[in-house]
């Protein structure tokens, strides 16, 4: 594989941009389920704590916010300018697929993200608490659109291929199908996770500096709480996603075991180097016939391996095999940390066990990490197809594409985003940082249009080491 | 051999979902010239002052709205790839490099913006970002359009030409040509929503920004209807028959009034004008190319995606369109009146 080819450098370009979008809706998808949920807990019992943990979150929310409409639009382009064959081949379904995913963002982004931001003291407090429900709606409608598309594009349903154009036949079964109704709860829980271990990371790391202790209290028990619930849902919903795996994309699910030949009964690999060109695998830690019964249930059966395929089928197995294997490890130390903090509650000791809130902070980027590795294995292991089984990545490329055009855009998106990454993370690392005002504010210049705005002054008010509350 | 629609006799009338996503996208389009052209135009103005509070004051008068008017950018990107991919497709493989550089452009602006007022030792380097930035989605949209008049080479619904072909000569000049149309709208902008010095500035600049860009335009008309650039180009222009002429008419018109209006101190009619210049000139392409969607070998028939796939994306553009409208126009109302006595 020629590294200089515009199929590979496109496939580069898609993968830092789309890896650097889904990083800030994962987790505005959380956000704003956790601010509608901290809303309504304070609107319920009146207590002004939870209106100091929201307004902090809603600044985060509204950077974060920012910055993924920035990277958001680039998506919408990238289709066309570098997978013009995809575009224009599939285009009769993931255009409005796509389609309904902008307006769907811009339906919650004119609407009642600006009350979110702007209208706390223009509404009363039950249609505040509306608007809330409906941003965090907006979000999860934002990320089915996605994860029809996404799911379209691994498991193809619902349409007919007529005179070689691919036509939409039932829009139920494309929206609507047993994939996508697994896959998009299981990125929705994702979100859900990822967001929940910042906020109890955040906790734990106002608890650790002794800052702030009532607000960090509250977010380390809905971070942890929250999280001790949902990930064995998610430990659920991932087993189901392994099952389609299993059912539509043998391939992959070969990629993802490291099963280079067909076995019965199929041994697992727990962990190992899988060495693509010698096709076996290197200090390999295998159990013997648990690799059946993770695919069938029981211990004796048969089991594809890569070589039922012919070679130019077969995906690659590194990232699938480590990405899967990443993305699992940080469930279970989500599952680890959630319980145990459940636990230490129970014995009243949480607040003080420093041991368990330094993991509990260090562990803030384990549902990014989960996320991004859980991606590329799905969209690794579908290759070498784009839109599984009808239309290979290889030719999907835009035809006039040519490798220094690429070379440009790349280089480009790369310089463009350490830029305003850099000082955009940095935004939110001084927020967290600065932690709860001790009452409301909101900034002078904010619009619903301009969520940035309302981050304000974390930076210029307090500049480096200074601290509003010192 | 490339597909050239012009020498096919009997051509496909489009569906009516067809001609309603037509119609949606040409509207968006149009909304989208006026809003974002005059808070592009607003910043190439910005760089060409030095005055601090003038410049401030060039921020203000935009601050509430330019973001919102790049929304429409979205709408008719999302649009296009649904309802027409293959104008999706042909549009963004032509211009590669031109929408990469607006893309930066649009990211750079934005966050100027923000940082702007941020950051006291980086001003400098924002500012300048807000200018550059503003410049170049100016210049490569104009550049754009020109490129489209030229024609695009077009194999089995996939861009066939070179990665650089917009930089030709005539796409250059509308690339001018839009820069200026976009200042005047800009300052169009700054009349309305100032008084003081910024509005003396402003006026004083009209007459040589309508000249200016009256200059650019009439140049390529002559290159037009002179120099054989295309020959689909040739056969539309021929089509500006009669009472169509009446439309270029209306743009040398507005201009003029532009220019020689200015001295009447009347703050609604520069901007007014300009917006009837940019309608008329819009139509006056539109007529030109119809029924192609990218000249000339594409037409808005060939490009409609399934009925199936228009029908079910119908209720979204019946649904949302009419809220962003609305949206849009709750947003100018709330902000109407002279900038610096909003929030007063």
């Amino acid at each position: 594989m020629d590294i200089l080819d515009p199929v590979t450098l496109s496939r580069i370009q898609f993968g830092f941009v789309i890896s650097f979008h889904i990083i800030f809706p994962s987790f505005t998808i959380g956000l704003a389920a956790w601010l509608a949920t901290i809303e309504a807990m304070g609107l319920a019992t009146g207590n002004l704590l939870y209106r100091r943990v929201f307004d902090f979150w809603l600044r985060v929310f509204a950077v974060s916010f920012g910055l993924g409409v920035v990277t958001g639009i680039v998506m919408a382009f990238q289709f066309g300018t570098n997978w013009g064959v995809l575009a224009e081949r599939t285009g009769s379904i993931q255009g409005p697929l796509l389609g309904y995913e902008a307006f769907t963002a811009f339906l919650l982004e004119a609407t009642f993200f600006g009350v979110m931001l702007l209208g706390r003291d223009r509404v009363s407090p039950r249609f505040y608490l509306f608007a809330c429900c409906m941003v965090s709606l907006g979000t999860m409608f934002s990320s089915f659109w996605i994860l029809a598309n996404n799911s379209w594009m691994q498991v193809p349903v619902g349409h007919e291929i007529v005179d070689g154009r691919i036509v939409p036949a039932d829009w139920r079964e494309i929206v609507l199908g047993p994939v996508m109704m697994v896959r998009w709860p299981h990125m929705l829980l994702a979100a859900f996770l990822t967001t929940a271990m910042c906020v109890s990371a955040t906790g734990a790391w106002y608890l650790l500096r002794r800052v702030h202790f009532a607000e960090g209290r509250a977010m380390l028990h809905w971070g942890l709480g929250l999280a001790a619930v949902l990930i064995p849902v998610q430990l659920y919903f991932g087993h189901l996603t392994g099952l389609y795996v299993y059912k539509h994309q043998p391939a992959k699910f070969a990629a993802i075991e490291a099963r280079w030949h067909t076995e019965q009964p199929a041994s697992e690999v727990l962990i190992a180097w899988p060495d693509q060109s010698e096709r076996r695998n290197l200090f390999a830690v295998t159990v013997p016939g648990l690799g059946s019964f993770i695919a069938s249930g029981n211990w004796t059966s048969r089991e594809t391996g890569l070589d039922a395929f012919a070679p130019e089928d077969q995906p690659p197995v590194l990232i699938p095999f480590f990405g899967f294997r990443i993305m699992v490890a940080m469930g279970l130390i989500m599952l680890a940390l959630s319980w145990g903090g459940a636990l230490l509650r129970l014995a009243g000791r949480l607040e003080t066990a420093r041991w368990f809130l330094w993991p509990t902070f260090l562990a803030f980027p384990t549902g990014f990490v989960a996320i991004l590795s859980g991606w590329y294995t799905a969209e690794v292991g579908r290759q070498p197809w784009v839109v599984y089984g009808i239309l290979r990545t290889k030719d999907a490329v835009t035809p006039s594409l040519q490798t220094g055009d690429v070379l440009v855009s790349l280089i480009g998106y790369m310089i463009v985003y350490a830029i305003v990454y850099s000082f955009g993370i940095r935004y939110i690392y001084l927020l967290l940082r600065e932690g709860p005002a001790a009452q409301a504010e909101t900034g002078p210049y904010a619009t619903p249009s301009r969520p940035m705005a309302l981050a304000g002054d974390a930076d210029d008010a307090n500049g480096p080491g200074g601290n509003r509350d010192g | 051999m490339t597909q050239t629609g012009l020498e096919e006799t009997a051509m496909d009338d489009p569906s009516n979902l067809a001609l309603f996503w037509a119609a949606a996208i040409a509207v968006s389009i149009l909304i989208y010239v006026l809003l974002d052209g005059f808070d592009l135009g607003v910043g190439i103005l910005f760089g060409t002052t030095r005055d601090e509070a003038m410049r401030e004051r060039m921020v203000q008068s935009i601050a509430p709205f330019w973001d919102g008017n790049e929304t429409w950018l979205v709408v008719i990107g999302a649009s296009l790839f649904a309802a027409f991919p293959a104008v999706y497709t042909v549009f963004l493989g032509a211009f590669y490099l031109p929408v990469l550089l607006m893309l930066f452009g649009l990211i750079f602006r934005g966050v100027a913006f923000e940082f702007r007022y941020r950051s006291n030792r980086m001003r400098g380097v924002w500012d300048r970002g807000f200018f550059l930035g503003s410049l170049v989605v100016a210049f490569v949209q104009g550049a754009a359009v020109g490129a489209l008049m030229r024609g695009i080479p077009v194999r089995d619904n996939q861009y066939a030409g070179g990665g650089l072909d917009w930089l030709h000569p005539f796409p250059i000049l509308t690339g001018i040509g839009l820069v200026l149309g976009y200042m005047l709208l800009g300052a169009g902008w700054l009349i309305l929503k100032n008084d003081g010095a910024l509005r003396d500035w402003a006026y004083a600049r009209l007459k040589t920004l309508a000249l200016a860009t009256s200059a650019v335009l009439a140049l390529a008309f002559l290159i037009v209807v002179t120099v054989d650039i295309s020959v689909g180009l040739t056969l539309g222009a021929s089509r500006l028959d009669r009472w169509m002429l009446g439309l270029p008419a209306l743009c040398a018109a507005a201009l003029a009034g532009v220019a020689t209006g200015a001295h009447w101190r009347i703050d609604a009619l520069p901007f007014a004008l300009t917006a009837v210049f940019f309608v008329a000139a819009l139509l006056t392409l539109g007529l030109m190319m119809w029924p192609f969607m990218i000249p000339y070998s594409i037409t808005v028939a060939d490009a409609a995606a399934p009925q199936a796939s228009l029908s079910f994306f119908f209720w979204g553009g019946v649904v949302v369109l009419p809220v962003i409208g609305a949206y849009t126009i709750g947003v100018y109302w709330v902000f109407r009146g002279k900038s610096d006595r909003i929030g007063q």
